[in-house]
């Protein structure tokens, strides 16, 4: 059997189901970053299986996870050094502990 | 018939480095998971002949992402307290799994549009058409630029010492 433009999607799918499950249940917040890079991976993965599968000479869906892949390495960047900052604070990065800004 | 074992080799690596991600009680552990299932999705873009992509994922997030969140988790010390789930795990994994059988659905239902073209086999000098070139995608570009510019400083600007 060939490998089809659905393989693809669905493996995406679950990455990315695996990543929302990451994202939604974790305490530590490094944790949190690394499940909503496995969901960043996951629309990449969709992207480009578009682009080879549905538009193999415009290539538009590479362009767009390239700009995908600059969005998320600035959003790490930002995020660690947002926690660099709590953990200097608060000596915790548990997002239970965290409640600064709740009433 | 070869690109579909290599498909679904990588795709069991990638799913199995995934839950290691969820599972592990060690963060460390997690993150070096975060890495294997990074270096599979680049093999996976391979057998989609996005090239030029592979190498940038190799780079950008096995280079710089996980070395930064690894760096990241040695300074805050916080996997000594291992890496514990809230109350919300079965809300959660029923959304999970309800979002996963949703995007199933319409992925099986949908009558997709193939196209038969061959790909192109180097995308580098394609892609930098696409960005570079004429009614392309030049805008987006500097826009990216200018949003990695304001992120150095912010990280420098949140992460300094008092």
């Amino acid at each position: 059997m060939t490998i089809g433009l659905q393989h693809f999607l669905i493996l995406a799918a679950l990455l990315f189901s695996i990543g929302l499950y990451g994202a939604l249940t974790k305490r530590n917040a490094i944790t949190i970053l690394i499940s909503i890079e496995l969901m960043l991976n996951a629309v990449n993965i969709t992207m480009v299986a578009f682009s080879r599968f549905v538009t193999p000479i415009a290539l538009t869906g590479q362009v767009f996870a390239i700009f995908i892949i600059v969005v998320a390495a600035a959003e790490v960047a930002l995020g660690l050094a947002i926690i660099i900052s709590i953990y200097r604070n608060h000596d915790t990065i548990d997002t239970h502990k965290i409640n600064l800004m709740k009433w | 018939m070869g690109l579909a074992i290599a498909f679904y080799i990588l795709a069991a690596v990638t799913i199995v480095a995934a839950l290691g991600v969820i599972v592990q009680k060690n963060v460390f552990r997690a993150a070096l998971a975060l890495i294997i299932c990074l270096v599979a999705i680049a093999g996976i873009f391979i057998i989609l002949s996005a090239d030029f992509l592979a190498v940038v994922q190799i780079l950008v997030y096995v280079g710089a992402i996980a070395v930064v969140i690894i760096l990241a988790i040695m300074l805050t010390r916080e996997f000594t307290r291992g890496n514990p789930s809230n109350r919300l795990q079965l809300p959660a994994f029923i959304i999970a799994a309800f979002f996963f059988g949703l995007m199933v659905f319409g992925i099986i239902k949908t009558n997709w549009q193939i196209s038969t073209d061959p790909p192109q086999a180097p995308t580098t000098s394609a892609l930098a058409e696409q960005l570079f070139g004429q009614n392309g995608f030049i805008l987006p570009l500097e826009i990216a630029a200018v949003l990695m510019l304001a992120v150095i400083l912010g990280a420098i600007v949140i992460a300094r010492e008092k």
